[in-house]
């Protein structure tokens, strides 16, 4: 593969090469912060980036709302609203794991005084 | 009734989610009434499993429509021969909410039982929902109602610790349950379906490319962080030995068996079914992988003083042992791998019920003298002899002596990977055996054979509400083990369909 044609392709799934870069930064994250709050922000780029993923991969240049109407031909683009929906409920998933780990994060900060992984790695 | 039936599965989900729902409000005044309501909404999903499950071994697998939308474009229920786990789910569901009773009663404060309750409810709501569903984004969807109730409840008590074990799991979860949906982002971009046949139908018509391997790569890593697999077992031990009892006896006997049922799912449901896709390179993995399972939850059990923390390492250990059954597949053979698909099958039915029986004991003895070491309990068994005979039963099962419900799983997954021609696998799990009598050993000697503390000498015998469940289970392991065919029965004609082979599939020699 010449370096236009990968250039090409990558343009091509720009998509793609962003969801996947803030994957990898939402894991970075989560894996080298040492404060519990960072490493959930972490979490939820990565969440986020899962969503842009599906959400674009639905989406056609110039694609319409899936409704019957006016000016709806048999020519005409849609958009796949399947992933839409499914990310509706994805961001419910996702609100509900964030409420429920702060909350957590309250119950842990009460119990042992700290909120840095480093530090709670030495109370046990 | 084969009309009442085909709804069965559908009622089980909503009989549970309905109840969980509905718990704070039926409770408002009398917060210890939600002990019972939840005890009749889980006898109720027992009454709908059963039913289910009888029409699935007389009629064959149910397809349910959700709102009478075809599949693929509506959501499709699919009570197949995976999902008779649902059986399993409700009758150790019932009998773990009737030991909560007194147990949580003692644990929590009054005005937080009805949370408790819910919780669990929703606990088993995800867990028969994801057994039954044939839809990829649904399974998503209960893999998260269950994992989230899962957190809460490691979290319930105010005892140190638990917010972290809980966090710990949390994070973990989160992440694997992120690579599930990453996974069915990447098959629903190659195949345009989340029905799961029709997903294995289309995936039959491409051409294997790189994006349907690295799906299937997110699945298994996401599935086995659930099942709590060797280098992403590290979550487990503290989150099932702080959650109270009940939930760690639910966490351990169930819902790691969720992750196995999601690979299940996957591998066979979609991959194999697909036939386009050789996954052999991964199941080899797992496989390997699950042998060192098996050998670092054994040798960390061995290191442990406190009881629950015993357990929790033998649950990896003992998940090594289904991962390496399910894993001994060959992609052109497939009756080759039957005898390890049946020992792997297998023992997830017997180690529900033995590792419920060992937390339940556990939790009963927790309970009524407030230690957990092993050095403090010496000679506990004097004083409650019911409690600790089940322990002892459950803990010889466990170890695989032969008239115990152990034995037999063992012995398939043993015989199976010799027959495939991995006989490092064998000898990791027979290595793994003997380290598991000798901790077992070393329970029953302190807890029998070692003369009584000091504050020991006061305590009796647990509540009737803890014996009851406590001494079921403990029947049970004996019983299925000495008739052994009765789980083979129903398990057999699974394992062969999972497979690909006709449901009466006889292996060559019986």
């Amino acid at each position: 593969m010449s370096v236009s044609e990968l250039f090409y392709k990558l343009n091509v799934n720009f998509n793609y090469v962003v969801a996947m870069t803030l994957f990898i930064i939402g894991l970075y994250t989560l894996i080298s912060k040492p404060n519990l709050i960072k490493k959930f922000m972490g979490l939820n780029i990565m969440e986020t980036s899962i969503f842009l993923f599906i959400v674009s991969s639905g989406a056609i240049a110039g694609g319409k709302a899936p409704i019957f109407g006016e000016g709806v031909g048999p020519e005409t683009v849609f958009v796949n609203p399947i992933p839409q929906a499914l990310i509706l409920t994805g961001i419910v998933v996702a609100m509900s794991t964030t409420a429920l780990a702060l909350s957590l994060m309250i119950k842990l900060y009460e119990q042992c005084g700290t909120l840095n992984a480093d530090k709670l790695k030495e109370l046990k | 009734m084969a009309e009442f039936a085909h709804h069965c599965p559908v009622l089980m989900v909503i009989t549970f989610l309905a109840g969980a729902v509905l718990t704070p409000i039926v409770s408002k005044s009398k917060k210890k009434f939600s002990f019972w309501w939840a005890f009749f909404v889980s006898l109720l999903a027992l009454l709908f499993s059963s039913c289910a499950v009888w029409s699935l071994y007389t009629k064959g697998p149910i397809s349910y429509w959700l709102g009478g939308w075809e599949p693929p474009y509506g959501i499709e229920i699919y009570f197949d021969y995976i999902s008779s786990i649902t059986f399993l789910m409700t009758v150790l569901g019932a009998l773990i909410i009737l030991y909560s009773k007194k147990y949580i009663e003692h644990d929590i404060k009054e005005e937080k039982l009805p949370v408790y309750y819910t919780l669990v409810l929703l606990l088993l709501c995800g867990m028969v929902g994801f057994s039954i569903t044939g839809d990829m984004f649904n399974l998503y969807v209960f893999l998260e109602i269950l994992s989230l109730s899962g957190y809460a409840l490691i979290a319930i008590t105010e005892e140190k610790l638990t917010a972290m074990a809980s966090f710990k799991y949390l994070v973990m979860g989160a992440v694997s349950s992120m690579c599930v949906l990453a996974g069915v982002a990447l098959l629903y971009n190659v195949t345009g379906t989340l029905n799961m046949s029709d997903m294995a139908l289309r995936l039959q018509q491409f051409e294997p490319i790189a994006t349907s391997y690295m799906a299937l790569c997110l699945f298994v890593v996401g599935f086995c962080v659930k099942a709590a697999m060797f280098p992403v077992h590290v979550w487990l031990p503290d989150a099932h030995a702080l959650a109270p009892s009940p939930v760690s006896a639910l966490l351990s006997g169930l819902v790691i068996k969720v992750g196995i049922v999601g690979l299940l799912r996957v591998i066979y449901g979609i991959y194999r079914l697909g036939g386009a896709i050789d996954f052999t390179t991964v199941t080899n993995f797992m496989g390997w992988l699950a042998a060192i399972t098996v050998l670092v939850g054994a040798f960390f059990a061995f290191f442990q003083d406190d009881i629950k923390m015993i357990f929790a390492y033998s649950s990896i250990s003992n998940i090594g042992y289904i991962i390496m059954g399910i894993s001994l597949i060959s992609f052109t053979q497939p009756e080759r791998g039957y005898l390890g698909m049946v020992g792997g099958l297998i023992h997830i039915f017997n180690h529900a019920i033995i590792k419920s029986t060992l937390f339940l004991c556990a939790g009963a003895i927790i309970y009524k003298t407030g230690f957990r070491k092993l050095s403090d309990l010496r000679g506990i068994g004097k004083k409650m002899p019911i409690t600790c005979g089940a322990l002892t039963i459950a803990a010889l099962s466990i170890a695989g002596i032969p008239p115990t419900a152990g034995f037999i799983c063992k012995w398939f997954i043993v015989l199976g990977a010799i027959e495939f021609g991995r006989g490092i696998w064998a000898a990791a799990l027979l290595i793994g055996a003997i380290f598991v009598f000798a901790y077992y050993i070393k329970i029953v000697n302190a807890i029998f054979f070692r003369e009584p503390a000091e504050p020991i000498l006061e305590v009796d015998e647990a509540p009737l509400s803890m014996l009851i469940p406590i001494v079921i289970l403990a029947i049970s392991c004996l019983v299925f083990g000495v008739f052994a065919y009765l789980p083979l029965a129903v398990i057999k004609p699974a394992a062969a369909t999972i497979l690909g082979l006709p449901p009466t599939y006889i292996p060559p020699g019986g």
